[in-house]
């Protein structure tokens, strides 16, 4: 009964307060023009900047004192005008932006540099000739393409099945001491510096052929040491994320366990396993360390991986810039263009696994 | 066509956890018979060790025996993959395969044991089944769509279709309607009547309103405490549980006094 009256009478008693707030609280809403900070940072970069760069000092700080002085001075403005609630949003709005453009500064300039000294050579001639018989001007990546390519692939080759098969064995059988071991040792091999990763393959090998031995081969069972944590990771995070009620409802039709995984649960988690693999293609496809002591280089074509050194495009880039000919610059041009070629494989390595993740991934539309 | 089920001296553990205990009970082939009781008494664990479902999960075992028509479903050389062909299973939540269509979810059962079917019989099972579920008329120019596209409530009636096309002969229901709205509710119900022509159905619901209209029979579980063991308190007609149980447990938990 009390109830029933107690919300009317606090209507009547909140009434007149709300009209009375109401002029108040249009007055705080006082809100910057939306082009306050870019007017702000045009200011305090034509001002303080300018003034730096008139007393001599460098552009970097100039570029430093600009972004210390948008920051203060958009703060000092917004909390006059808008009040501190808001001016604190404003501050911190700047300092992860500034923060955001010092993370891609690094980013932005390498692919500046690789690009504008890599694209004099990025020419047809470099995709069609090796460098056999080649001294000075011309010649080209094709040998190292082709043995990247060789290399990757075959280090995918050894190490998908044996990644799948570990994170489906973590995810779906693991329990106890062995599971927890192989947690353990998959933490430590993804810590494993790239060069020992190349030591580990030239002693193995070395065992078996001999000291000094030199071959594709090795190159990818290095890269497969390096590959294969990083593809037990992503696929073990990838089939935790499928729903145990998908595994129930196909026990309970009488599907035993490894058809319920190989039908069901890889399925529908088929979309990030694989870009997830990409992506491990992607992270080996650049290493140079393993490839050097492994592969080495050579001039010429060579596509048997089990016969011989083989050229790589990392490794071509390396012994063109330390040990180039006379002269230097065309081997300085070809360095930079196997570095360029290298960064547009990752480039579209990644952008294959976006589209392998959209593609594949299950459909829910159809409404 | 449905079987009866025959629980003697039950216990179920998980570990070394006695989850359930003693339960004795028969179930007639052919009806419905509803298990309610609080949260956490076993009645849920009791039901999936009933087609060997609570088995997924590491170190689960029973103890006491399981007949299906007079067959020890934990007897030595039974493969639980086999006993689950025998005794399908409806979840809390409906939950198709969301890589499938509408159809191949439907056959879900004979795809995923890569049984060679011909294309008119699968059609015609599909139908059948769909009918079965009272999702065909719905559903029937769109089997080629994803499952998951569906509402809740068509979902969890994909799921029944799903589960009777692999004709067994007990239809388990564990809590089917809880994520459903009133109308959905009522559709599932109404399939469940008709079921029970063919099949054993046995359901695990909260509702008692539920389990008074579509149960033939109603077995009540309860526990002593946390820790304890839930065990079978009764098991009657659902006309005699609702109105003249013989325990007062019974009466104070459907009378809605506790729990």
């Amino acid at each position: 009964m009390s109830a029933g009256i107690e919300p009317e009478t606090r209507e009547v008693v909140e009434a007149p307060d709300l009209e009375a707030a109401l002029p108040s609280v249009s007055n705080r809403v006082r809100e910057l023009p939306p082009w306050t900070p870019w007017a702000v940072l045009g200011a305090s970069a034509v001002v303080v900047g300018g003034l730096v760069l008139a007393l001599g000092g460098g552009i970097a700080l100039a570029v430093v004192a600009t972004a210390v002085v948008f920051a203060l001075a958009l703060y000092v403005a917004s909390r006059v005008v808008e009040g501190p609630r808001k001016a604190t949003d404003r501050l911190v709005t700047a300092l992860v932006s500034i923060a955001f453009l010092i993370a891609m500064a690094p980013l932005v300039s390498v692919v500046f540099t690789v690009l504008s000294n890599g694209i004099a050579r990025f020419d047809a001639q470099f995709f069609t000739y090796s460098m056999r018989g080649v001294i000075g001007e011309g010649g080209g990546g094709y040998h190292a393409i082709l043995g990247t390519v060789v290399i990757t692939a075959l280090a995918a080759l050894l190490s998908i099945p044996v990644g799948l098969l570990t994170a489906v064995y973590l995810v779906e059988y693991g329990r106890g001491a062995l599971a927890r071991w192989i947690t353990f040792f998959v933490d430590v091999m993804t810590g494993i510096p790239s060069i020992v990763a190349g030591l580990f393959a030239f002693a193995l090998f070395a065992l078996f052929a001999g000291p000094g031995v030199r071959m594709g081969f090795m190159g990818s069972v290095a890269l497969s040491v390096l590959m294969i944590p990083v593809v037990v990771r992503s696929t073990e995070e990838m089939l935790k994320i499928v729903p145990n009620e998908l595994r129930e409802a196909s026990y309970a039709l009488g599907v035993p366990k490894w058809r319920t995984i190989l039908k069901v649960v890889v399925p529908t988690s088929i979309a990030g396993i694989a870009s997830g693999v990409t992506l491990a293609i992607a992270r080996v496809i650049g290493e140079t360390a393993p490839l050097l002591i492994a592969v080495g280089i050579t001039t010429g074509v060579n596509l048997n991986p089990f016969d011989s050194r083989m050229a790589t495009l990392p490794v071509f880039a390396y012994y063109s810039y330390v040990a180039p000919g006379v002269p230097r610059e065309p081997f300085i041009d070809r360095a930079w263009t196997a570095a360029l070629v290298l960064i547009v494989l990752v480039m579209v390595l990644n952008l294959a696994a976006r589209l392998i993740a959209r593609l594949f991934a299950p459909k829910t539309a159809g409404r | 066509m449905g079987k009866s089920i025959e629980a003697e001296s039950l216990n179920i553990y998980y570990g070394s956890f006695l989850a359930v205990e003693g339960v004795d009970m028969t179930i007639r082939p052919q009806t419905v018979t509803a298990l309610i009781g609080p949260s956490g008494c076993g009645k849920s664990t009791f039901l999936r060790s009933i087609n060997r479902m609570h088995e997924v999960i590491p170190g689960a075992r029973v103890e006491g025996r399981l007949l299906l028509d007079g067959r020890d479903l934990y007897g030595a050389g039974v493969d639980p993959v086999g006993v689950r062909r025998q005794v399908g299973m409806v979840f809390q939540r409906p939950n198709p395969f969301p890589t499938m269509s509408i159809y191949d979810n439907v056959v879900a059962g004979m795809k995923l044991n890569n049984k060679k079917v011909k294309k008119s019989a699968l059609d015609e099972l599909v139908e059948r089944s769909l009918r079965g579920a009272n999702l065909w008329n719905e559903v029937k120019d769109r089997l080629d769509k994803p499952g998951s596209g569906l509402s809740g409530g068509q979902q969890q009636r994909l799921c029944i279709a799903r589960a009777i096309a692999v004709a067994p002969d007990v239809l388990l229901m564990d809590e089917p309607c809880s994520a459903l709205d009133p109308i959905s509710t009522l559709a599932i119900e109404d399939l469940i009547n008709e079921l029970k022509t063919e099949y054993t159905i046995v359901i695990v619901t909260h509702n008692m309103q539920q389990a008074a209209r579509v149960s033939d029979y109603t077995g009540f579980f309860n526990i002593e405490g946390t820790g304890k063991p839930g065990h079978l308190v009764e098991m009657d007609e659902t006309r005699t549980i609702f109105s003249q149980p013989k325990q007062k447990a019974t009466e104070d938990y459907v009378s809605g006094r506790f729990g």
